[in-house]
């Protein structure tokens, strides 16, 4: 890395819309300073006190001038704002065939891991090309995954997933930071990011023994933990789930339509009965204590991976619908207890 | 007072900064008001804070407010009891700024009395129900949280009957206790070191310190009094009786 | 300073300085110059102590790897920086010192409304600033000045506690203090001194005031919240014991969002002096100067989320607070173009003060400027948490609100002590501190923008030039804070006896004795006049 430069290497689409948003206010604020600078400089050499007895006279106040510096710093405020909202917007949601990495943070280390199973520390590899969502949480304090290359940041927090996506344009290696102050070793707590062309990056998942892809893990879970012997069968089922609307009942009893994202099935994880899928029981443990970040990870994903019957109508769980059941994965170790005990429900 | 001796035109009873009565009453006036902004903020912050943990665990809250609702002291809700105490303490600060207005000191002391009295009653019943609640284990400290049986019973009859889980209700069922107590404990730090003004009052009082001209401190005692009881207003709800 | 070893032949006009001269008269004094007096040594002494650990900061970062410091310390030293300079420097600075001696001058009063809560917010503040100085010395504070949880409420093992009883009596002080201010400004004006006829100095103290008392209950009560849970280990802010991080910044800013309008609108009052004063001319458009800064004050309380772009709050509140966060820009820009037409067609006097005026207007806008680049959400996303908001916010702070306090302190001088300062030595401070800033934070905008972020004792390598450039600049910025101590020092023993109006300027302060006598003025004054009516002035002959 060279050790002078103005801009950091723009290495997404993002980066470019950001810097495009950069020269312009640059722009406006080097067309406002420079002309307030030298206005004073003009005004304070031309007026100059020149007799110690010199008083000049009253000057008129003209409202035109104030309606004009209060109008069009306004207007030109909105363009801003507009134009910023719009560089946001762009990247809070990622487009469709998005490829999922998890990142959790902990002080003072970043564990990230593919869906293929490759684990990695401080480490961020990624093909070029591709969009990529990371979907982000702290085991411990506030941190921040930011990348100035692709110039997006996000916080992380601990108890709540984040996600933020970029799709990076440019081979080569970026910084990667933690944004949030953490603690002793902050500073320390950065990495990399390398951006090779698609074949390198299957080549660098292939290269040594992958570690279980998140899916399987999760999938192996989801039978050690016995979440197999109620999904499906008299709790909702999971297939299809993910992405889709859902009827719950809150714990102030209210009705409430919520859409089934990451944060959406971490919570009921962690806290089954915060949004009670409607018509169900409220029967499943928590597993707060039992399971780790990483491993609600790997849950999720594989939560994810299975995909349901198509219909596109609001999710209402389903005790009769079909089993839990992986579409294209090999079905699980030991098969569930295909119990008989449904018609009790 | 000043450095310097005050003009000689300065009426007495005004301070040296202030010109006349009229302006110092005002100012003085002016200044509790103010203060009763700053007050209002800083309630509001913590009232904020308990809304949002309300609605964020309104199950483990509805649990405390019912235990403290329970509580079985003087036979019906202590917190009701606070309540007519303080609005009557309420009452008796009002007579007595109208008694200092009309000059009427022995009405005034009176009231100031019966004030002072209502005031430790409200904190005596406080400090029984405190007490009641250390008992019972719902204090939130580090050792101090270890709700008894009963306590335990009633939380767990309520997580089987919504069917939710134990130990979460309980972390959040302690979440409760720490604004109760913080609500509760700084709004009975204003009222103690209200009792020690009506004290200070008193004594004033007592030495025929206030005229109706001059009495300034006692309507200042009145708003501050009226303030103390209104935030109790907003606490007796939120703490004991929403559901 | 206490006392001035100067016995003259003849009995001396009394003045507040020479009135009495034991410790006690100073420690006990009711009057709210002597009480100003105080409040300036000892924010002088912490703006010692907050400097000494940047210097300390800028030296570390000299070179990317620099073993100066460990990690641990290098984050105490920005926490003991941040701390001090912002609550026990910045937050009091220019209302407790040049507020406390002016209010009652500028209005025509005898004294604040109540002279022993003023004193008493002085013994406030010392507390406070002693029970925090104390958390540092028995072995730091490592959290940043920002608290945030739950780092500070569980994971931080240093004493958190012990910083957090400081700030919160240091912060009643600020309540004491705007409350003061808010009755006297309401019911102390002289006869003939109308709300239109304050000076606008006196306007933006108001504002300022407002802000204290409605803002700072909320940081009191917040931070004994983080109390409470590291002594109790409840969750309040802790999410895994079910509590909510994102709560603690939402109040966190509440209150720290409008104390930054804390620190910069009384350097806008004090500016709104200075450039009337020699540019000789009535300020431009007083009634817009005067109501943007209430508009600063109110809508300062509607746009803190905006320090919370990318901290997961949601797609619509970022929408909201980054639109009121531009709103709030409009007043600060209204400012500035009235006091550039100020100048217009002035009689334009380049002294100390002037000088210090004229930088501000310089390192305001731009640090005004680069704040619409952080409220731009698409940009916030890369630039937040960088030190492109450190440049902004030293920009805002040290170019805006320093500058002002330098510049009024220059202005006052002569009208507090009685004692005029050498105005060349004045004027090569100001070009020092005025170049000496822009070296130091100028590079910290590029430093942001490729991404360094703040908080870091050790960087990558490609940072180096810019950090090298900045601790550079903070070098000469140390010697132009340094010689205006010695020179003004100086002056209170050797300086030339002031006038009671050297700068001929309007407002009440000027006329009455420099020193001026306990009671400030030998007989109410009447006002009669608008403020600034420098074309009414009498010529002098000379």
């Amino acid at each position: 890395m060279d050790t002078f430069r103005l801009f950091p290497p723009q290495a997404s689409e993002q980066a470019l819309k950001v810097d495009h948003l950069f020269y312009f206010l640059c722009g406006v604020s080097a067309f406002f300073a420079l002309l307030i600078c030298a206005l004073v400089v003009t005004f304070a050499v031309k007026y100059r006190r020149r007799h110690p007895d010199e008083i000049p006279p009253k000057a008129p106040t003209p409202m035109s001038l104030e309606i004009a510096w209060t109008g069009i710093p306004l207007l030109i405020t909105v363009v801003m704002f507009v134009w910023g909202a719009e560089v946001f917007v762009s990247a809070q949601e990622p487009p469709a065939d998005t490829m999922q990495i998890f990142v959790v943070g902990k002080r003072w280390m970043w564990q990230i891991q593919h869906p293929e199973g490759r684990k990695e520390i401080n480490t961020l590899h990624v093909p070029v090309g591709r969009p990529v969502k990371l979907t982000l949480i702290s085991q411990d304090v506030i941190h921040d995954f930011g990348l100035p290359a692709f110039r997006i940041k996000k916080d992380v927090l601990p108890g709540a997933y984040t996600t933020e996506w970029f799709t990076a344009t440019k081979v080569g290696e970026y910084h990667l930071f933690c944004d949030q102050f953490c603690g002793a070793k902050h500073a320390e707590m950065v990495g990399t990011v390398v951006v090779c062309d698609p074949a390198q990056y299957a080549s660098w998942l292939a290269g040594t023994e992958s570690d279980t892809p998140p899916r399987v893990a999760g999938q192996k879970l989801f039978m050690q933990y016995g979440c197999v012997n109620c999904h499906g069968l008299y709790a909702p089922t999971l297939a299809g789930l993910y992405g889709r609307p859902v009827d719950v009942i809150d714990e102030q009893g209210k009705h409430r339509t919520v859409i089934a994202d990451e944060s959406y099935l971490r919570e009921s994880i962690l806290n089954p009965s915060a949004k009670l899928v409607a018509g169900f029981p409220n029967r499943m443990p928590s597993f707060r204590s039992s399971l780790s970040e990483e491993q609600l990870m790997q849950l999720l994903e594989y939560i994810k991976s299975l995909s349901g019957a198509a219909d596109t109508g609001p999710y209402r769980g389903n005790a009769a619908g079909p089993a839990t059941q992986p579409v294209g994965t090999p079905p699980p170790i030991g098969n569930p207890p295909f119990t008989p005990y449904r018609t009790n429900q | 007072m000043s450095d310097l001796t005050a003009p000689i035109d300065h009426p007495p009873l005004v301070a040296h900064q202030f010109d006349d009565l009229q302006q110092q009453t005002e100012a003085d006036t002016l200044g509790m008001w103010v203060f009763l902004g700053t007050e209002v903020l800083f309630f509001g912050g913590l009232i904020c804070g308990y809304l949002v943990y309300r609605h964020l665990y309104f199950d483990a809250w509805r649990q405390g407010s019912e235990i403290t609702n329970g509580f079985r002291f003087l036979g019906i809700s202590s917190g009701a009891w606070n309540t007519a105490v303080l609005l009557t303490s309420s009452l008796t600060v009002a007579v007595a700024v109208r008694a200092a207005q009309m000059g009427s000191r022995a009405v005034l002391l009176w009231m100031l009395a019966i004030t002072w009295v209502l005031g430790a009653a409200f904190l005596g019943i406080k400090a029984a129900e405190y007490t009641h609640e250390y008992h019972e284990g719902v204090m939130p400290g580090m050792t101090t949280f270890h709700p008894d049986e009963e306590v335990t019973a009633q939380l767990t009859k309520a997580a089987a009957a919504d069917q939710r889980e134990l130990g979460a209700l309980i972390q959040r069922f302690r979440m409760y206790w720490v604004f109760y107590f913080f609500m509760t404990g700084v709004h009975a730090v204003h009222m103690l070191i209200g009792l020690g003004l009506f004290a200070f009052l008193f004594i004033q009082a007592a030495r025929n310190r206030f005229t109706p001209q001059k009495h300034a401190p006692v309507e200042l005692m009145g708003l501050y009094w009226h303030f103390v009881d209104l935030v109790w207003i907003f606490l007796f709800p939120l703490l004991y009786l929403v559901r | 300073m206490t006392s001035i070893p100067y016995i003259p032949a003849y009995e001396p006009p009394a003045t507040y300085l020479n009135i009495r001269h034991t410790v006690a008269s100073w420690l006990l004094t009711k009057d709210h110059k002597r009480i100003a007096i105080l409040y300036m040594i000892s924010i002088t002494l912490f703006f010692a102590v907050g400097g000494f650990a940047a210097v300390f900061m800028r030296l570390q970062l000299l070179t990317p790897h620099s073993t100066l410091v460990e990690a641990e310390t290098y984050n105490k030293l920005f926490t003991l920086h941040g701390v001090i300079m912002v609550f026990f420097f910045l937050v009091p600075s220019i209302p407790v010192t040049l507020g406390n001696f002016l209010v009652p001058l500028m209005i025509g009063a005898r004294d604040l409304a109540f002279p022993r809560i003023n004193l008493a917010s002085w013994y406030l503040f010392m507390a406070g600033g002693t029970l925090t100085l104390s958390a540092i010395i028995l072995g730091g504070l490592d959290t940043g000045w920002t608290f945030y949880t739950p780092y500070s409420s569980t994971f931080s093992n240093t004493h958190v506690v012990l910083a957090i009883m400081g700030i919160f009596l240091a912060g009643f002080s600020s309540i004491f203090t705007g409350l003061n201010f808010i009755i006297t400004i309401h019911k102390m004006r002289c006869p003939g001194m109308t709300w239109f006829r304050l000076p606008l100095f006196i306007w933006s103290t108001y504002a300022t005031s407002i802000i204290y008392v409605l803002a700072t209950p909320v940081l009191a009560i917040t931070l004994t919240l983080v109390g409470l849970e590291r002594i109790l280990g409840i969750g309040i802010f802790d999410p895994n014991l079910g509590g909510d991080p994102i709560l603690f910044q939402h109040l966190f800013w509440f209150y720290s969002h409008p104390a930054v309008y804390i620190m910069i609108l009384p350097g806008m009052g004090v500016i709104s002096e200075l450039i009337p004063a020699f540019s000789r001319k009535q300020v431009f458009g007083y009634n817009f100067v005067a109501f943007s800064s209430l508009a600063i004050a109110i809508l300062g309380f509607v746009v803190w989320a905006h320090h919370m772009f990318v901290a997961g709050i949601s797609l619509y509140s970022g929408l909201v607070f980054s639109m009121l966060s531009f709103l709030v820009a409009i007043p600060s820009a209204i400012k500035v173009f009235n006091w550039t037409a100020t100048l217009y067609k002035g009689s334009i006097s380049l002294e100390t003060p002037m000088l210090y005026a004229l930088g501000f207007i310089g390192l305001f806008t731009i640090g005004g400027l680069t704040g619409l680049f952080l409220a731009t959400l698409g940009l916030d996303m890369h630039v937040h948490d960088t030190y492109f908001v450190i440049a902004h916010f030293h920009y805002i702070m040290v170019g805006g609100a320093v500058m002002a306090y330098m510049g009024g302190i220059h202005f006052w001088w002569p009208k507090m002590t009685g004692r005029l300062y050498n105005d060349m030595w004045g004027r090569v401070a100001a070009v020092i501190t005025f170049l000496g800033f822009n070296l130091t934070f100028f590079p910290q905008f590029i430093l942001g923008y490729l991404g360094m972020p703040r908080r870091y004792y050790a960087y990558a390598p490609e940072f180096q030039v810019y950090n090298v450039m900045s601790t550079a600049g903070a070098s000469i910025l140390a010697v132009g804070y340094c010689l205006p101590l010695i020179y003004l020092l100086w002056s209170l023993r050797w300086g030339a006896k002031a006038p009671n109006n050297p700068f001929r300027a309007t407002g009440l302060e000027w006329q009455t004795s420099s020193p001026p006598p306990t009671d400030n003025f030998a007989k109410t004054p009447l006002v009669t006049q608008e403020p600034y009516s420098y074309h009414t002035m009498e010529p002098q002959g000379v």
